[in-house]
Formats: structure tokens, C-alpha cells, sequence
């Protein structure tokens, strides 16, 4: 799994650091998304995949390899 | 607590976060999710940005598959209309004529967008509130010249900007004298005039319609009430919502302008809420009890109410916080202007890179940004902690915002 972020259109929500703590942070000045792990484990994919679906600006973009 | 455990009606936002809270918060009975629509609870937000621009399906809007639902414990009916409250015996009444028994019911009904008068019957008139209703527009899209948004708030903007990236010709008709003028700031309304001018937008303010017209029961006009004539096949309504209160009212609950609660969300029966669009809450960032059409409102009460129903009772207190997004410019509110009597620009108005700060007396009580998350994020702390800039280190962007929240922190 690959993941990247639209930051031009990330609101900093942080709906998606509440989902997978592990792999984003936010941005301390500005709330915006920090990808702490672009490629996490198997055992975070789960996780990944419901910020992405919670992220109210759909700014989470995930390539799937075959997990 | 028996058997008959939580009801939530209203599949939306703030009822399919409050469900899986609940779960998270410890809640192990019976817990009911019910929604109208025929969809899995989906999200809204992008319905008029990402998904009628086209870069999405609807699929990516689906929060979750039915399996999910399942291995939480969550009883979800789609589909399924709820007719009337039984309170004194606690069962909530279905469409079909069956019942629900509950212990404590949540109210999750949203809100539905008013209807433009005149305008039933006559095909390419269109609201965005649900999937259908973005599926119908984006078909039109398609197909369409000319489009016309009647309204000039948060969601008429949003369309108007993705339909001119479709290459429509766009006329937006505004009834007050500036665009979003419930919401924002004078200075904040006039840069996104200017903006959605350079979008090539034509504007029309302080206009009315006066007449739809139609050929063959298809839009092919819209006639103001100063005569002007735009051709139309496409026309977009953003005039505000009703919320969904008819359940609630019927049933003999406190309503006025949506379900009047407490800062624990109850409503006047201890055992039932409301949460979301349909819900009036007393706030401390807000002049009197209001209720908020955003997803950080449906979000945060949905953390908030799981809490309450599973024993850990507290006063709401989030900071509003809302977002648009229009033709690249992300608009970010932080807090609630009103009765406010000075305004300071922070960053440069002709770049669209700005931030007006907003005082009521000496408080700050709203920030909007434009493409200055910075801003917006120190404005959510500054506004939960009750701190306010001065307006001269508000308007000074060397100033940094973060050293009064770090000043004002007790030393360990």
C-alpha cells in the first residue's frame, strides 16, 4: 500500500490521525496531514483504509498492491 | 438499561459517527441505526465538490459495507422511514407500521434543503443534499450550457465552481448584497466575489427571481426581477435548509428553528437527543442557542453524545469550525461572527491569502482564512481557550499567533 495526500485541499480535520495514529499526524502549526509512514504494514491497512474513507475532503489517495 | 438499548434515527454523518462511538465509548447492548435513504451511510461533503467534478465515484463516498456493521454490533436499516414517537411507551413507529422499542432514542434527522417556489414540475432544477441528487446534476452537467445557481451560499459557490471547470456559461443570483452573507465577513464575501468573477462567473446581487421558465417542462430560462433574462438548462438552489423536526415536534418535543436541547444534548424528555443539522444547542461561542449545518458539528456531538449515554455526562463545548472549497480557494472558518463590530485583515487580500479576524468588543470570536491553515488552526486554540490578539498583533503577520496560547499555558 502506497499512500499520498492532496495537501492543497487538506482541512485538517484530523479525522484520519483518530483512525490510524500510527501512520498520520497533523501538522502542529497549520493541522495539516503529516504521512508519518507511506508504505505501513499490513497490520495498519485497515486503519488506513476507514481515514480514507473519513476524510471529509477525500485528500487520503491509497494505491493498493496486492495485500 | 434492558434489552431495547439505543436507537439512533438518521444515517447521516452525525448518526453513523454516533453508532460506531458508541461502540468505542463501551456501549454493548442493542444499538439501532436507522436511515431513510436507500444508500450505506455515505458522506456528503464531496457531493458537491470532488464527486461532481467528476475525479470521484460514488463509491468512495460509502463509509463502510454492510459487514462492517455486523461485526460491530450495529443493526443498520436503510431504507426505512420512521413515522411517529411513542414516548410513553418508547417505541419508535416505522413507515410499514412496525415498531422499535427503545431506552434512549437519538434524534440524527438532519435536514432538508428548501425548495425554490414554482419550481415543481419542471425538469433541470436541481438541490444537492443526497447522492441521487448529485448523480441527477453531474448527468446534467454533461449535457448542459448554461447553468444558473440560485443562491450564493457555501453550496451554490462549491457548484459553481466545479461547473465552470465543466466549461458551463454560470449566472449565480444572490439575494442580499454579498456572497455568503449569513456566514462570513464583509472583506472575506467581496474577495470571493472577486473571485468567482475571475472564474468567469457572471453575478448577479440584491436580484430575485421573478419567473422560471420552461419549454416542453424543461428549464430554458430564468428571468430576474429587474427583467433580465438567463437561459438556463441547468439550474442549481442553495436557499438554506428546514431540518427535519416533524418526529420530534409531533411528538410533543421542544422545537424552535430544530429540536431544542441541553449542553448534554437531551432534548425536553430525559430519554431522548438530538445531534447534528437538526439539533439547537446552547453554546458558549454562539449569541444565543443555534444550530450548525456543518461536519465538525456532527462530528464532535457524536463523540460528545457517546460519552453522555455511556455515563460520562458533560457540557458540549467544541469550537465551530467550518470549510469550503471553490475553485481552489479553501475557505476555513474558525468560530461564529456574530454581533461582531470590528475586523482585522491578517495577509494579503490580493493573492487570496488572508485571514480576517473577527471581534465582538475586545473578543475575538471568528476567523476566516483563505489559504492560511495556520491561521485557522491557531484561531480553533485561541477561540477554546478564550484567548484573544490584540487587533494590532491580529493584523501584524509577523506576529506569531502560537506565543499566547504558549504564554498563556501554567508553567510545569
Amino acid at each position: 500500500m502506497k499512500i499520498t495526500v492532496d495537501m492543497d485541499k487538506c482541512i485538517g480535520a484530523g479525522l484520519c490521525v483518530v483512525a490510524a495514529p500510527k501512520v498520520f499526524a497533523q501538522n502542529d502549526d497549520d493541522g495539516l496531514v503529516i504521512v508519518l509512514d507511506e508504505n505501513p504494514p499490513a497490520d495498519q491497512h485497515e486503519a488506513v483504509r476507514e481515514a480514507a474513507r473519513l476524510c471529509p475532503a477525500l485528500v487520503i489517495h491509497l494505491q493498493d498492491d496486492n495485500d | 438499561m434492558t434489552d431495547a438499548g439505543i436507537v439512533i434515527v438518521g444515517a447521516g454523518q452525525a448518526g453513523y459517527q454516533l453508532a460506531g462511538a458508541l461502540r468505542d465509548a463501551g456501549h454493548q447492548g442493542r444499538l439501532v441505526l436507522i436511515g431513510d435513504e436507500a444508500e450505506l451511510p455515505y458522506q456528503r461533503p464531496p457531493l458537491s465538490k470532488a464527486f461532481l467534478s467528476g475525479t470521484i465515484g460514488a463509491e468512495a463516498l460509502t463509509f463502510q459495507q454492510p459487514a462492517h456493521f455486523e461485526s460491530k454490533g450495529i443493526d443498520l436499516r436503510i431504507g426505512t422511514r420512521a413515522e411517529r414517537l411513542d414516548r410513553a411507551g418508547r417505541k419508535l413507529i416505522l413507515a410499514d407500521g412496525s415498531h422499535i422499542g427503545y431506552d434512549k432514542l437519538v434524534l440524527a434527522t438532519g435536514a432538508a434543503n428548501r425548495a425554490l417556489p414554482g419550481a415543481e414540475g419542471i425538469g433541470g432544477i436541481h438541490s444537492i443534499r443526497t447522492i441521487a441528487d448529485a448523480r441527477a446534476i453531474r448527468e446534467r452537467l454533461e449535457r448542459s450550457k448554461n447553468a444558473v445557481v440560485i443562491g450564493g451560499g457555501f453550496l451554490g459557490l462549491e457548484f459553481a465552481a466545479v461547473a465552470r471547470e465543466w466549461g458551463l456559461a454560470v449566472s449565480i443570483i444572490e439575494a442580499g448584497p454579498r456572497l455568503m452573507g449569513r456566514a462570513i465577513s464583509q472583506p472575506m464575501a467581496e474577495a470571493f466575489r472577486a473571485h468567482h468573477v475571475a472564474l468567469g462567473s457572471q453575478l448577479f446581487l440584491q436580484a430575485k427571481v421573478r419567473r422560471l421558465i420552461a419549454e416542453a417542462g424543461e428549464i430554458s430560462a430564468v428571468e430576474l426581477d429587474d427583467g433580465i433574462l438567463l437561459p438556463a438548462d441547468l439550474v442549481v438552489v442553495g436557499i438554506g435548509v428546514e431540518p427535519h423536526v416533524a418526529l420530534a415536534r409531533d411528538a410533543g418535543l421542544d422545537c424552535d428553528n430544530g429540536i431544542v436541547v441541553d449542553g448534554r444534548l437531551a432534548t425536553s424528555d430525559p430519554a431522548i437527543f438530538a445531534l447534528g443539522d437538526c439539533a439547537v444547542f446552547p453554546s458558549r461561542f454562539a449569541l444565543q442557542p443555534s444550530r450548525l449545518e456543518s461536519i465538525q458539528n456532527a462530528m464532535d456531538q457524536a463523540r460528545h453524545l457517546a460519552a453522555v449515554l455511556t455515563g460520562k455526562p458533560a457540557s458540549y463545548d467544541a469550537v465551530p469550525w467550518f470549510w469550503s472549497d471553490q475553485g481552489g480557494a479553501k475557505l476555513q472558518i474558525a468560530g461564529l461572527a456574530q454581533g461582531t463590530d470590528r475586523e482585522v485583515l491578517r495577509g494579503d487580500g490580493a493573492e487570496m491569502k488572508f485571514s480576517v479576524f473577527c471581534y465582538r468588543g475586545d473578543r475575538l470570536v471568528a476567523v476566516e482564512s483563505v489559504n492560511r491553515p495556520a491561521d485557522h488552526m491557531a484561531a480553533r486554540r485561541l477561540l477554546t481557550a478564550g484567548l484573544s490578539p490584540t487587533p494590532e498583533q491580529a493584523a501584524d503577520p509577523g506576529f506569531d499567533l502560537k506565543s499566547l496560547f504558549v504564554a498563556a499555558q501554567p508553567a510545569a
